[in-house]
């Protein structure tokens, strides 16, 4: 009896030795393949800074583009990006929240709802020219909106729609059941119950959705090359903010503009090699914008999950 | 009573049991009255004609294997079953004094709610603060006067007997208490807008033996102010916190009685079976 015990006992032994080989193996594949991606990132944006080295330095924060290479700078594009990411961000999240909200908590569950969430889902993969169409055909001349930061915003409103719908919902299923009912059990309705709890728990899932949406939009080119961005501007949008009541404007909403994207893209077709510096230079500035809006998607989606622990 | 014209074919035990005129305890004036209760899961039968009155300012314990139906009945009092798709009620759940009845499609399941307060079987606090998940019932019903909620706050906190524990934390969240505090400000929240009927549903099978006591105990004070619908999976709870006791099986009110008789001499060969541990 005994012996028989032992001879089990062994092979027991030798079956967990194995597979704890193929457990370490597991690990040892999963880290090489981590740090080869993060090492093709990491390459990818020395190398820019190393292109990009000679043209680092305010002035070219400061700089409108110029025909020489070493006087162009990237005002007018980042500033034509970064209010295009605010109305991008401003259209999306009312839009995708509220899809989101209607699709997770109101939607009947029937086929037409199905369509519609099946659609959801594949519009994230339609390719990002095919919005620039759209846009061209809709908004420019349709709505008659021009080829202004307004048409580019909305635009890439459209694009990321999806994304902000998806993940948006995501987060709003995340909230426990235990919950709903606990404020549907005092008498609240369904909408108190979404605008006291749900939507409040899942802010976090919210805009962490939204930033990621904003990161894929800020490196778009296609779409707002086809609604007419221009590669070359040397003034910038009307400003924002004006000295005469009610200090608010809304003009720069039709002004042309630029974008980052585009104004690279100028930069790498010149023939002139310095121009390579330039566009060097411009990518590792956009590539550090899209992970500084991850990095803040993080620290948001971090703090949220600390003061909410389920 | 109602359900003795109305019984299901034979086979059905038609339980219509007038609580009056039982040794042990005396049944109060029923607070509410299931009547010819019929409750079904898409073509799930789950609820078969049950008839039960729940004395007022008493403690009624369901208590029965699990699949028995019991959580569903006590969800059919506060309506939480609207929240799902593809359910249906048939009968009437009547309420005292006004003979509302519960389940009756004209009545708006919000409005039964408000009136029914609802223990859950895992604590379930709000990530608000302790204050903000006492004051939230009363925030539904348009209180907005600081005083006011301050005052209610507190005597719902010492109405559920955490008072003196959470006094000094009142703006923390109430995350960051033990399961058993936590399933006090629970009962707290539901105690603040005063319900007329509390509906426990099984409040301490997330919990350890110590914090159970002091709800069980907390649940045996209450009953002085509400009415109290408990389903329970522990019959020894049942014997403690209740003065009467339901078994249920398989959707079916098998046999109601003042829980000492119930615990000692029930008049139902399945009851006793479930009581002596021959199933279940």
């Amino acid at each position: 009896m005994a012996a028989t015990a032992q001879l089990a006992l062994e092979e027991i032994r030798r079956g967990l030795g194995w597979k704890k080989q193929l457990d370490k193996l597991f690990v040892i594949l999963g880290l090489l393949i981590m740090i080869g991606c993060l090492g093709i990132l990491a390459y990818l944006f020395l190398d820019l800074v190393r292109d990009g080295a000679p043209r680092f330095g305010w002035k070219f924060f400061t700089n409108f583009p110029s025909r020489k290479a070493e006087n162009a700078g990237i005002l007018s594009p980042a500033v034509g990006t970064s209010l295009i990411m605010v109305v991008t961000a401003l259209v999306s999240l009312p839009i995708g929240v509220a899809a989101a909200i209607y699709l997770e908590e109101y939607a009947p569950k029937n086929w037409f709802t199905g369509i519609i969430e099946v659609n959801v889902t594949n519009l994230a993969g339609v390719p990002s020219i095919v919005y620039g169409l759209l846009a061209l055909g809709l908004f420019v001349y349709q709505f008659g909106l021009g080829q202004s930061i307004l048409t580019a915003g909305l635009t890439l409103a459209l694009l990321i729609l999806p994304i902000v719908i998806v993940a948006t919902r995501e987060s709003l299923r995340s909230v426990p059941k235990a919950i709903r009912e606990a404020a549907y059990g005092l008498g609240a309705t369904r909408w108190e119950v979404t605008k006291d709890h749900v939507l409040p728990y899942s802010t976090g899932g919210i805009l962490t959705g939204l930033i990621l949406g904003l990161s894929r939009a800020i490196g778009e080119t296609a779409p707002i090359i086809t609604i007419g961005a221009l590669a070359f501007i040397a003034f910038l949008p009307p400003s924002p903010v004006t000295g005469q009541f009610p200090f608010l404007s809304f003009e720069w909403l039709h002004s042309e503009f630029t974008a980052m994207p585009i104004q690279m893209f100028n930069w790498v077709s010149r023939p002139d090699q310095a121009f390579q510096s330039n566009a060097a230079a411009a990518g590792a500035i956009l590539l550090g914008m899209t992970l500084a809006m991850n990095a803040i998607a993080i620290v948001i989606r971090y703090r949220f999950r600390k003061k909410i622990n389920w | 009573m109602p359900g003795d014209t109305n019984a299901e074919p034979a086979g059905t035990p038609s339980v219509s049991i007038s609580l009056e005129g039982r040794k042990g305890t005396s049944a109060n004036a029923p607070k509410a009255r299931a009547e010819n209760l019929d409750f079904w899961y898409g073509s799930n039968h789950a609820l078969k004609n049950i008839n039960l009155a729940i004395p007022e300012n008493q403690v009624t314990a369901l208590i029965g294997p699990s699949g028995c139906g019991k959580s569903t009945f006590l969800r059919c009092f506060n309506r939480m079953h609207d929240l799902q798709p593809d359910t249906r009620y048939k009968g009437a759940i009547t309420l005292r004094p006004d003979d509302v009845n519960l389940v009756g499609p004209e009545t708006d399941p919000i409005e039964v709610r408000m009136r029914i307060g609802m223990v859950f079987q895992k604590p379930n606090p709000f990530p608000k603060s302790v204050f903000e998940n006492v004051a939230y019932g009363l925030r539904l019903r348009g209180i907005r006067n600081r005083t006011e909620l301050g005052d209610r706050v507190e005597k719902a906190l010492r109405g559920a007997a955490i008072w003196d524990e959470v006094k000094a934390r009142l703006n923390d969240s109430a995350l960051a208490l033990s399961g058993g505090q936590m399933q006090r400000i629970c009962i707290a929240r539901a105690l603040a807008t005063e319900p007329e009927i509390l509906l426990f549903d099984e409040p301490t099978s997330a919990l350890d033996p110590i914090a159970t006591a002091k709800i069980e105990e907390l649940i045996t004070e209450l009953r002085k102010r509400v009415t109290v619908l408990i389903v329970t999976h522990n019959m020894q709870q049942a014997a403690r916190v209740s003065d009467f006791t339901a078994f249920m099986y398989l959707g079916e009110l098998v046999e109601v009685d003042a829980t000492s008789k119930i615990f000692t001499n029930p008049s139902k060969k399945a009851t006793e079976d479930y009581i002596t541990g021959r199933y279940g």
